[in-house]
């Protein structure tokens, strides 16, 4: 533990620090859009997003390793892949419910597919595994800036447009009737979540993501009185799931976004359990009637 | 005498989706402070019906007018309490906060404190005022209905329409419901949409029923309008299905309230 926090302050190992501080700035994504995910339902279509990424990585890194768009980065083929899926699964979702599943299954599967076979004829070694389990060397003083103004964004949008967000996460077809643009809400919801998914992959991967988007977000649902609190207390388990997997994974040569995400499923297994325990109590105990 | 004026005009109005005609020629209309019982079977298309008067679907054919105005830009005037079949139980949330959502606006973000005070008083029309601070996950299935009621009334709106709203309710919240539409009939026009074709509240002035298909059309239902008649010793209407009214005649005007 001591050898963890002499590297988080070595001036030569900065990427330890980073990591601390994609964290950090991760949990504000993981407690605020994961909240509305989950509130939501819409985990199935943030994870078939999520995965379908890893094919505009893979066309990115073939177009700039063969020197078609040599600048190319794998992040903004990514963004440009994910906002398409986003607005393709939010499309098939609010316009054809009978085929929804096997639709979005198909998205999740041909994205991730695509990055496979362009990743495979990308000239040089390209290890796949980086980007579906992430990689905290890969976190670069660019990728905390983006996450940083992406996080000032979602905080701006959650603050400003919570009301409408509540009203069409508890009850869309009442908040159509009060005049809140229903369908324009959950297509931004998906794109904003789209590109949180490419700037989160760094930290915990994509197949991982989905579960930080989830799994703080549920266990903040077993205490939280409203959206706003759930948001708050998804943030503090994020971050302490986040600053835990660090230190443990570093401290034990474990894959730190592994470690965040057992880390956090356990924490949420027991608050299930216990929620479970006390309602099968509160319901053998004499009633308070 | 002031004649109340007409609330919901439906001239001619055709409804249908890529493959299936729902609703064909559909006409009929009531006034403001009118108590209206809008029933049919399960899948004669009262939801599709519903959804063209909350603007939620556009008709093909034929005009709808609400308050003299689209149904757009009367909307607002609307208090609409749904049946929520789709209510999650985890979603975490208080009963003053479902309530205040009554008053939630397209895009603006409206003073907390403001819509507060608004959103108890729709709870004391209720009677459900010592719950405010309720988690609503915690309310029987009668309570959270009114809780929907109180929403609606939140907006102070000119029109309420309620969806099925005694399913699933025991017999004491069918009773505190009905007790807050009887004091609000007369003022607030009231549509009952409901899948009971035998009988309606007491309170009901007319009743449309929505289950026959015109002759020579293409497989849509459309409205008309049977008689009702007093249950004695009973808080209900029977529907005469036996005596047809045009869907478009009424006894009114109505005198408005003073």
């Amino acid at each position: 533990m001591n050898g963890f926090f002499e590297i988080l302050f070595s001036p030569d190992v900065p990427f330890i620090r980073n990591a601390l501080f994609a964290g950090i700035l991760s949990s504000i994504l993981f407690g605020i859009l994961g909240s509305v995910v989950t509130v939501k339902r819409i985990a199935g279509l943030a994870g078939a997003i999520s995965h379908a990424v890893l094919g505009g990585i893979g066309i990115a890194l073939y177009l700039s390793a063969t020197g078609i768009a040599p600048n190319l980065s794998p992040m903004v083929g990514a963004i440009i892949f994910a906002l398409l899926s986003a607005l393709l699964i939010g499309a098939v979702s609010l316009k054809s419910k009978q085929r929804e599943d096997t639709v979005i299954q198909a998205i999740w599967a041909i994205g991730m597919s695509i990055g496979v076979l362009f990743m495979a004829k990308t000239p040089g070694y390209t290890d796949p595994s980086s980007y579906l389990f992430g990689n905290i060397l890969l976190i670069s003083g660019r990728d905390l800036i983006l996450l940083a103004i992406l996080d000032v964004i979602v905080l701006f949008l959650a603050w400003r447009f919570y009301p409408q967000i509540e009203a069409t996460s508890f009850d869309e077809e009442f908040a159509a009737v009060r005049g809140i643009p229903t369908q324009t809400v959950f297509l931004i919801i998906l794109s904003v979540t789209a590109v949180a998914v490419v700037l989160l992959q760094t930290f915990v991967g994509i197949v991982m993501v989905i579960a930080m988007l989830t799994l703080p977000a549920g266990t903040a649902g077993y205490t939280a009185r409203n959206l706003a609190s759930m948001m708050l207390f998804s943030t503090l388990y994020s971050l302490l799931f986040s600053a835990g997997g660090l230190v443990v994974g570093w401290s034990l040569d474990l894959p730190v976004g592994a470690v965040v995400v057992v880390l956090s499923g356990l924490v949420f297994l027991g608050f299930a359990t216990a929620t479970v325990i006390r309602k099968k109590r509160s319901s053998r105990g004499p009633s308070s009637d | 005498m002031i004649e109340a004026p007409v609330a919901l005009q439906f001239k001619g109005v055709s409804f249908a989706y890529p493959s299936l005609q729902i609703l064909e020629d559909v006409t009929f209309h009531f006034h403001q402070g009118e108590f209206i019982a809008l029933v049919g079977p399960n899948g004669s298309g009262k939801t599709t019906l519903l959804k063209l008067i909350l603007g939620l679907e556009e008709a093909q054919e034929g005009t709808i007018t609400l308050m003299g105005g689209s149904v757009k830009t009367m909307r607002p005037e609307i208090g609409y309490v749904p049946q929520h079949a789709t209510y999650d139980p985890s979603f975490p949330i208080s009963v003053i906060e479902v309530v205040m959502m009554g008053l939630v606006d397209s895009t603006r973000r409206l003073k907390k404190q403001e819509i507060r005070s608004e959103a108890i008083q729709a709870l004391k029309q209720v009677e459900l005022e010592d719950l405010v601070d309720r988690p609503y996950s915690q309310l029987s299935g009668g309570q959270r209905r009114r809780v929907l009621v109180a929403r609606a009334l939140a907006s102070s709106p000119r029109m309420l329409i309620l969806d099925e709203p005694t399913a699933n309710m025991d017999k004491e919240s069918e009773g505190r419901l009905y007790s807050t539409l009887e004091r609000l009939k007369g003022n607030t026009t009231i549509l009952i949409v409901t899948h009971d074709t035998r009988f309606v509240s007491d309170l009901t002035d007319r009743v449309f029923c929505i289950d026959t298909k015109p002759e020579g059309g293409t497989g849509g239902r459309t409205v008309v309008q049977h008689a009702l008649e007093s249950v004695e010793g009973e808080d209900q209407k029977r529907v005469r299905h036996d005596v047809e009214i045009p869907a478009d005649f009424c006894a009114y005007p109505r005198e408005l309230p003073s």
